[in-house]
C-alpha cells in the first residue's frame, strides 16, 4: 500500500479528517470511508453521471477525482439537499413528476440539476436536455426527468428575489 | 481500489513540477483535471509510479488579455472558457466550441492544457488551436519554449513534448477585425465525442475574403487544417459555386475511419457539409448579418 495522506474535507457542513491511500477515488471516499452511499457508483469512468457531487459548488464526477486531492474542499452530496419530509424543491419536483423509477441515477441527476439551475437559464426543454445529457437513466425514458426539471425551474425562479 | 498504486505529489511551482517530472523519469504522470487521465487509471491502462497534481499552482488558472492575443492557462478549465467575457468579445468561436465538450460537470474539471497535451482525434480544443494560429508555450527543468500549434499535434493522442515537459500556457491571436465565424459538430448525442465537426473564420474586406482559415476534426488521426480550400477562398466572395469546390477541396486528401459510430465514408461527407455551414456562418457574421 502506498503511503496514506490525510485529507481535511467538509462533506454537506461537516468536517471531516481522514488518512488516505491515493489511488482512492472521492466516490469511494465518500462511500465506503464516510459511509455516505447516496452517491451512486455506476460506470467508474465519467461516462454515466450517478457519482456527480459538488466540489466548492461545481458538479464533478467523483469517480474521476482522488480524495487526496481534494484536500480543504467543501463537498455536497445527494444527503446534504435535504430528506424524507423535507425534501428541496427539486427533490419535490422529481418526486412529483415521477422522475425516478429505481432511482440508481437520482442522485446524480439532482446534483447534475442543481448545478445546471446556477449556471444556466434553462429556458427551453432542449437546454435542459442538453444538460442533462451526461446522465444516463434506464428506466425513466427521461421525459419525467425533463418535466420535473422544468418545474424545478421554474419554482426556483419564482422563489428568487 | 479501481488505478493500480502510485505516489502522489503536489507541485506548487511549473519549476516543481517539471523537476518532478523529470526525476519520475517517463513513469510519472501530470494530474490537472484529470477528465481522460482518471478513466484509464481506473481501467489500468496506465500504471504510472507517480502522479505529479498541477491544481494547486496559482497563476496557471487565468486569462490575460494582451494587446493583440489571449493567454490561456493551462489550468483554465473548459466552463472557464466557455464562460469568459473576454473570450465572448474576442474569441467567441471559442466560447462557442466549449459549450460542445462532453459535460458541464466534465467542463468544471477538465482542463486546456490537459486536453491540448492528451490530444484525444475527436477533442475541439485541439481544433480551435489549429483554426486560430494558437502557440504554446511549454516548461522543461532545461527552460521554456513555444510551439505553434501546427507542429504540436503529431498523431492521435500524440504531440510534441517530451516526458519532462509541461504546457503551462496557450496564446490565442484576437481576431482581425471585419472576422466572422462558423462552428458545427455532429454528434450521436449532445456532449459525445465528435464523429466531425468544422470551425472556420473569414475576414472580409470590401466584399472580397482577405484570410480564410477552416479546420477540422473527424478527417483523420488529428484535427487539420484545410488548407487549399483556404486558398480557394482569397479574393473572392462567398457564392454558391465556389462553396462546392471548397467544400470538394476539404474532402480531398482528407483520411477519415470507420468505426462502430460512423463509416469513413460518411464522415467524409459530413466534413465537407459542415465546412460548407461553418463558412456560411461566417461569411454572414463577417458581413454583420448575424449567422
Amino acid at each position: 500500500m502506498s503511503k496514506l495522506r490525510t485529507v481535511t474535507v467538509t462533506v454537506n457542513g461537516v468536517a471531516y479528517e481522514k488518512a488516505v491511500e491515493p489511488r482512492l477515488l472521492l466516490a469511494d471516499f465518500l462511500r465506503q470511508t464516510l459511509g455516505l452511499t447516496g452517491t451512486h457508483v455506476g460506470c467508474e469512468h465519467g461516462v454515466c453521471g450517478a457519482c456527480t457531487v459538488l466540489v466548492d459548488g461545481d458538479s464533478m464526477r467523483s469517480c474521476l477525482l482522488f480524495a487526496v486531492q481534494l484536500d480543504g474542499s467543501r463537498i455536497e452530496t445527494v444527503e446534504g439537499l435535504g430528506g424524507i419530509g423535507r425534501l428541496n424543491p427539486l427533490q419535490e419536483a422529481f418526486r412529483e413528476h415521477h422522475a425516478l423509477q429505481c432511482g440508481f441515477c437520482t442522485p446524480g441527476m439532482l446534483m447534475t440539476v442543481t448545478d445546471l439551475i446556477s449556471k444556466y437559464p434553462l429556458a427551453t426543454d432542449d437546454e435542459i436536455r442538453a444538460g442533462l445529457s451526461g446522465n444516463l437513466c434506464r428506466c425513466t425514458g427521461y421525459e419525467h426527468i425533463v418535466r420535473a426539471v422544468r418545474a424545478a425551474v421554474g419554482r426556483i425562479q419564482e422563489q428568487a428575489p | 481500489m479501481k488505478p493500480a498504486q502510485f505516489d502522489y505529489v503536489v507541485a506548487e511551482s511549473v519549476d516543481a513540477a517539471v523537476a518532478a517530472l523529470a526525476e519520475g523519469g517517463g513513469e510519472a504522470k501530470i494530474i490537472a483535471g484529470g477528465q481522460s487521465l482518471v478513466p484509464m487509471l481506473n481501467f489500468r491502462l496506465l500504471r504510472p509510479s507517480v502522479l505529479i497534481d498541477i491544481n494547486r499552482i496559482s497563476g496557471l488558472a487565468c486569462i490575460t488579455e494582451r494587446e493583440n492575443a489571449i493567454g490561456v492557462g493551462a489550468l483554465v478549465r473548459h466552463h472557464q472558457l466557455e464562460t469568459s467575457p473576454v473570450m465572448a468579445r474576442h474569441l467567441p468561436v471559442l466560447s462557442h466550441a466549449m459549450t460542445h465538450v462532453a459535460h458541464l460537470a466534465i467542463r468544471n474539471r477538465g482542463t486546456i492544457g490537459g486536453s491540448l497535451s492528451h490530444a484525444d482525434p475527436a477533442a475541439e480544443l485541439p481544433m480551435m488551436a489549429l483554426l486560430l494560429d494558437a502557440e504554446l508555450h511549454v516548461a522543461s527543468p532545461a527552460g521554456r519554449r513555444t510551439v505553434a500549434a501546427q507542429d504540436f499535434f503529431l498523431g492521435a493522442l500524440t504531440v510534441d513534448l517530451a516526458a519532462d515537459e509541461l504546457v503551462t500556457e496557450i496564446v490565442f491571436p484576437k481576431l482581425p477585425p471585419r472576422t466572422g465565424w462558423g462552428f458545427l459538430e455532429v454528434a450521436r448525442r449532445g456532449g459525445d465525442f465528435a464523429l466531425a465537426a468544422a470551425a472556420a473564420t473569414l475576414t472580409v474586406s470590401a466584399g472580397e475574403i482577405t484570410q480564410a482559415r477552416i479546420a477540422m476534426i473527424g478527417a483523420g488521426e488529428t484535427a487539420r487544417r484545410a488548407t487549399e480550400a483556404e486558398a480557394l477562398l482569397i479574393g473572392r466572395a462567398l457564392e454558391p459555386a465556389l462553396l462546392d469546390a471548397v467544400m470538394h477541396a476539404a474532402r480531398t486528401g482528407i483520411e477519415p475511419s470507420t468505426d462502430l459510430h460512423a463509416s469513413a465514408d460518411y464522415r467524409r461527407r459530413l466534413v465537407g457539409v459542415l465546412v460548407s455551414r461553418a463558412l456560411t456562418a461566417a461569411w454572414r457574421r463577417a458581413l454583420g448579418e448575424g449567422a
